[in-house]
């Protein structure tokens, strides 16, 4: 809501600088968004009069003017359209300042001007500049713009909050700053207008929850091409509403004062009587801006014997629109239920500043005032003769002021400070609350009904926001909380989130936060098998779906690091992947929601540098890692082919044989679709898995020595180094402590078809030093066992 | 006698002169080697005199355990000298760079998010995480906010179906343990959120948030302000940060409060961009829990009170960090990232 400051001050006025009213408004709980100058800082600018234009000698476009400035006459070169004897303009003396901007004398085309006749533009009241302003007849002339434009004034815009719709009007923000500063605040006078003929337009309410009150009346005769007066149309400007004609003008005029919006209706365009009830489907309607609209059910609407003339509340219809050869006007103010209204306008994209206040709610009380107000400016600005007023209403379905109990110790305890009764009542009473001692007596508790135009006002809670909010929140003390301590749970089967990112940190991963709504089409190519949930309303095709893999936005990081020279890229992200269980009808529960770790790998091993090799990652650094990040003891890798991955190099995670997640290396046509410039290592694990672990369970250290003996095999290739693990931990006997595989080899001097393994094989016995021989017998089985397993050669 | 004194003088010279320790191992064979010309001496008693021999052999001695002396001292010496060029030959530029990986860094809205973790759990508040997408009664409903609230314009939602959604704030976090626990609670739901807003300098379509609830039968608007001033004072390392709670409107508090801090950048001096010179930042919102939440929740609202409060940690790593554009937060540029290692 944007308002001038001067009007404002017009209904209360306290003795507070602009900046302190502003400062006062936002702590009441009205956060202003911005303060304004209403125009550009002018001085020596006058209401001039054109008493002549001449044609320039030497250009088409400009006239030679004669201009009077009250005192005396001037010569000044114009190039605007409408210059012309006779209007009156603002005029801009030698010497004059507009904003920054010193007006000298000057020479055009060789006639010398003495002073500038100002477009809108050039006052900083619009951005009109398709030519001079022109100034009412009867504008003083001589006088000083700032005073005749009442130009000396502040636009305030507060950005309110949905509950207090009140203060969308003049009447409730000088209401608030009344209260503030405990003025009076001052109300235009809004006495009933005496009727001057009987004409009356009857109203049916049919549906009276949604319209329990319509107020009519019947305006003949009104001369729609009488000139708005500036006051009036400079106030609209600065609330950001442009004026149109007379009846337009006061019908917004109203809304932005009392917060009533109006409708204006051509009389002779109506049909027989007004009846307010509900559309039925498909019902059509032209509206006023010239679009055509089929009707859900259920939309309030206006409507006379033709059928629908208006969506109540939103936007009135064009079949009844004033036009200018309009003389009769029918006007109403009615109460249309938030209920009634909120949703609609933004079901039919119509969001207009009559739905914006009647869908948080109007003063129900309101109409009849309003009514009286537009018709006495109406007939002031363009005459007229007034019908009666006619009041259609249904007092039952109108709201009901609740009666609410407030309770001194509820105030109190939600506060966390004892107030005095006296000053409760006093809040109360600058809040136009009624309210008396509960009569029952059992605690000190007051009964409060609120006044019409605070409908947010409903239970003990909204009372005690208002007295802490006119007390100020600044004068509540403060205090920290007292409660009862008691221990979190920190359970030791589960790491926590935070130690793994340390983990990864350490080992040159960083964090990565990437969107959770990504393309549909990459993600196909990453995860095929997976049912992706699709939004309703994507920001664009590129965040269409969700995500059922992390690895998608980690590519997309590492392609955008890559195309800035960034190409060792370790990155990794936490966050939730989202799967739909089946085809099925999607809800809550057929959707899985799970969290996820995901890690890319690519360029070099290690940064550059002179101490560090230069070679590329490959598959077992991002595996390395995953170990050490996981611990061994129950992590396995099984090959497995894998969509998205390289055929050969790619493997599924187990721990504890439960799966855990993929690695591997993306496939070259997967990575090109993703632009990628170097090869990816990927992986991707199940979070809540992940963090699974033992608490330890010690066992002893045996004092004795252990023994290492070094064999090699030869095997072929397709053995696997977990066959060959298995293999020697079945036969080695419980004295085998470690086997480390310590050199795999394949090339020069060895068959293509195999390859040689290097073991190291350490035995220790927990309480005594083995022997040479029961060394050598187990020696014997595991080779043994290699030979008749693995078809392996001792080497 | 003086072919001794004259072979000590050549022993000695020969000492003095040698460098290299075989030289000098040489010396000791050539001169007091069994063989050697000083240990020969010693042969030559026998064709002395009687009465001469102990005088004679003593003098022998004498220059026998003077070469050897010296010997060994030059051989100690020359060793010293030896180790010094060895370790002066094997001395390293300490400035080169280390070997290895360098490490990562941790995202600065998860930096931002740990450490408001950090301070609240040293306040007895439990971490609680909930869906992202989740159904509208939990992120609507259930909060006060019914279909066709106005305030629902303020959560431009993604949505799945009419009834499925990405939350628009962690708010249903605290609903679901409303729900399913029963109070005194202090809990905090970290996560991600989702409004349909396109990304610029301000905002982004996913960001994160942190909102707070305390239940418990005694708590009131001064202990969330004590709370929150506390909290935003350890944040910012500012033990005189000044705070202003400003009336507003959220459909599940009241009291509803706003919250500002002093200016971080121009600590509220004026002309600065930061915050639009008007020295002050909004950082959080918060209130008193509305009872009709509580309620629905299954928990008495004559018993119990609560607060509420919420913050955006891009918010408060922006301020923090000093990083000015929203968009930086979801591009993950490693060059963005290594800053906050």
């Amino acid at each position: 809501m944007k308002f001038s400051e001067q009007w404002l001050r017009e209904w209360v006025n306290p003795k507070l600088s602009t900046q302190a009213l502003v400062s006062q408004i936002t702590m009441a709980g009205l956060e202003v968004d911005s303060v304004e100058p209403a125009a550009a800082i002018l001085s020596q600018v006058v209401v001039g009069e054109i008493l002549s234009a001449e044609p320039h000698p030497n250009a088409d476009k400009l006239k030679v003017c004669t201009v009077s400035s009250g005192t005396d006459s001037h010569q000044v070169v114009c190039g605007a359209p409408n210059a012309r004897p006779g209007i009156k303009v603002p005029f801009a003396l030698v010497g004059a300042k507009l904003d920054d901007f010193k007006i000298k004398k000057a020479k055009l085309r060789g006639v010398e001007s003495f002073g500038m006749l100002c477009s809108e533009r050039e006052l900083g009241l619009s951005e009109n500049h398709e030519g001079l302003m022109e100034l009412a007849d009867d504008a003083p002339v001589g006088a000083d713009i700032n005073g005749y434009l009442l130009l000396d004034d502040n636009i305030i815009e507060v950005d309110l909050t949905p509950n207090r719709s009140d203060c969308l009007g003049i009447i409730g923000l000088a209401r608030e700053t009344g209260l503030m500063n405990n003025l009076d605040v001052c109300t235009p006078d809004m006495q009933p207008v005496a009727a001057a003929h009987n004409d009356e337009v009857a109203v049916h309410l049919a549906a009276l929850e949604g319209c329990p009150r319509f107020v009519g009346r019947v305006v003949r005769d009104v001369d729609l091409t009488a000139t708005t007066p500036l006051w009036l149309t400079e106030k609209l400007r600065r609330s950001g509403i442009r004026s149109i004609d007379p009846v337009v003008d006061v019908t917004n005029y109203i809304m932005l004062e009392l917060n009533q919006p109006m409708h204006a209706y051509d009389l002779n365009r109506l049909t027989g009587d007004i009846t307010v009830r509900e559309s039925t489907k498909g019902e059509q309607l032209t509206l006023l801006n010239g679009n055509q609209t089929t009707l859900a059910a259920g939309t309030l609407l206006i409507t006379d014997a033709s059928g629908p003339i208006g969506m109540a509340g939103i936007m009135g219809g064009a079949s009844t629109a004033v036009q200018s050869d309009t003389r009769d006007i029918y006007l109403e103010a009615a109460f249309f239920a938030p209920i009634a209204i909120a949703g609609r306008a933004r079901a039919y994209s119509m969001h207009t500043d009559a739905a914006h206040r009647f869908e948080r709610g109007v003063d129900y009380q309101g109409q009849v005032r309003a009514m009286e107000r537009a018709t006495q400016l109406l007939l002031m600005i363009a005459g007229g003769r007034p019908g009666p007023l006619v009041d259609t209403v249904n007092e039952a379905d109108l709201p009901q002021a609740v009666e609410v109990r407030l309770r001194a110790a509820r105030v109190a305890r939600v506060l966390g400070m004892d107030i005095d009764d006296a000053d409760i009542e006093n809040i109360l009473k600058r809040l136009e609350f009624e309210f008396c001692l509960d009569p029952t007596g059992e605690d000190r508790a007051w009964l409060v009904q609120s006044p019409s135009h605070r409908f947010d006002i409903n239970i003990e809670a909204d009372l005690i926001e208002e007295i802490s909010r006119i007390i100020g929140y600044e004068a509540l003390p403060v205090t920290q909380p007292v409660a009862t301590l008691s221990m979190l749970e920190a359970t030791e089967t589960q790491s926590s989130g935070k130690r793994l990112k340390q983990r990864l940190i350490d080992r040159g991963y960083s964090e990565a936060i990437s969107y959770s709504f990504v393309d549909s089409d990459l993600q196909q190519r990453l995860s095929p098998e997976a049912i992706a949930v699709a939004l309703k309303n994507p920001l664009s095709s590129e965040m269409s779906v969700m995500r059922t893999t992390l690895v998608g936005g980690l590519l997309k990081a590492l392609v955008h690091n890559q195309n800035r020279q960034q190409t060792n890229v370790r990155l990794f992200e936490i966050g939730l992947v989202f799967h739909q269980h089946d085809q099925s009808v999607l809800s809550f529960d057929t959707i899985a929601q799970q969290e996820q770790l995901a890690m890319v790998l690519s360029g070099q091993r290690f940064p550059e540098g002179w101490a560090n090799s230069s070679d590329s990652v490959d598959f077992f650094d991002l595996k390395g890692d995953l170990e050490a990040l996981l611990g061994e003891p129950g992590l396995t890798f099984q090959a497995c082919e894998i969509s998205g991955f390289q055929v050969g190099q790619s493997a599924r995670i187990l721990k504890d044989n439960v799966p855990l997640g993929q690695i591997g290396l993306l496939e070259a046509s997967v990575a090109a679709q993703f632009d990628l410039r170097a090869p990816a290592y990927v992986a991707e694990i199940d979070l809540a898995l992940a963090l699974r672990q033992h608490v330890p369970s010690v066992q002893e250290v045996s004092k004795y020595p252990g023994v290492r003996r070094d064999i090699a095999i030869l095997v072929a290739r397709s053995v696997t180094a977990t066959s060959v693990r298995s293999v020697i931990e079945m036969s080695a006997g419980d004295t085998l402590l470690h086997l480390k595989l310590f050199d795999v080899y394949m090339g020069k001097g060895i068959d293509p078809n195999q390859k040689s393994v290097g073991l190291g094989l350490t035995f220790q016995h927990p309480s005594r030093t083995l022997t040479d021989e029961e060394i050598n017998t187990a020696m014997a089985e595991v080779v043994q066992a290699l030979e008749s397993e693995l078809q392996a050669q001792l080497r | 006698m003086s072919d001794l004194d004259a072979l000590r003088l050549e022993a000695l010279t020969a000492v003095a002169s040698a460098t290299e320790l075989s030289e000098i191992e040489a010396l000791r064979v050539q001169y007091l080697g069994k063989k050697g010309a000083i240990t020969s001496q010693l042969k030559t008693l026998g064709q002395l005199p009687e009465a001469d021999r102990p005088g004679a052999g003593a003098r022998i001695n004498q220059v026998k355990t003077e070469v050897d002396a010296a010997i060994n001292a030059r051989w100690q010496s020359q060793t010293a000298i030896a180790e010094a060029a060895k370790v002066q030959a094997s001395a390293i530029d300490v400035t080169l760079p280390g070997r290895g990986l360098q490490r990562g860094a941790l995202h600065p809205v998860s930096l931002v998010l740990e450490r408001i973790e950090q301070f609240f759990h040293s306040v007895g508040f439990e971490s609680v995480v909930g869906p992202e997408i989740e159904d509208d009664y939990h992120n609507f409903e259930a909060l006060n906010l019914p279909a066709h609230h106005p305030a629902r314009a303020m959560h431009d939602t993604f949505y799945l179906t009419d009834s499925l959604l990405l939350r628009t704030h962690t708010s249903p976090v605290q609903v679901r343990t409303m729900e399913s626990q029963k109070p005194p609670f202090r809990i905090i739901c970290p996560g991600k959120t989702y409004r349909v807003d396109p990304p610029d300098p301000s905002h982004l379509p996913m960001f994160h948030q942190v909102e707070g609830l305390m239940v418990d039968e005694h708590c009131s608007f001064a202990d969330l302000k004590g709370m929150i001033t506390e909290f935003l004072r350890v944040f910012f390392e500012r033990d005189d940060l000044k705070v202003r709670f400003r009336p507003s409107y959220f459909p599940f508090t009241e009291p509803s409060a706003e919250v500002d801090v002093q200016c971080v950048h121009c600590s509220g001096t004026g002309h600065c961009r930061v915050c639009s010179s008007t020295g002050w930042l909004e950082v959080m919102g918060s209130g008193m829990v509305h009872p009709r939440v509580l309620e629905m929740s299954g928990i008495d609202s004559e018993k119990y009170l609560g607060f509420a409060f919420g913050m955006g940690p891009e918010r408060l790593a922006m301020l923090r960090y000093g990083v000015s554009d929203m968009r930086h937060f979801v591009e993950n540029d490693l060059r963005f990232l290594e800053q906050f290692q």
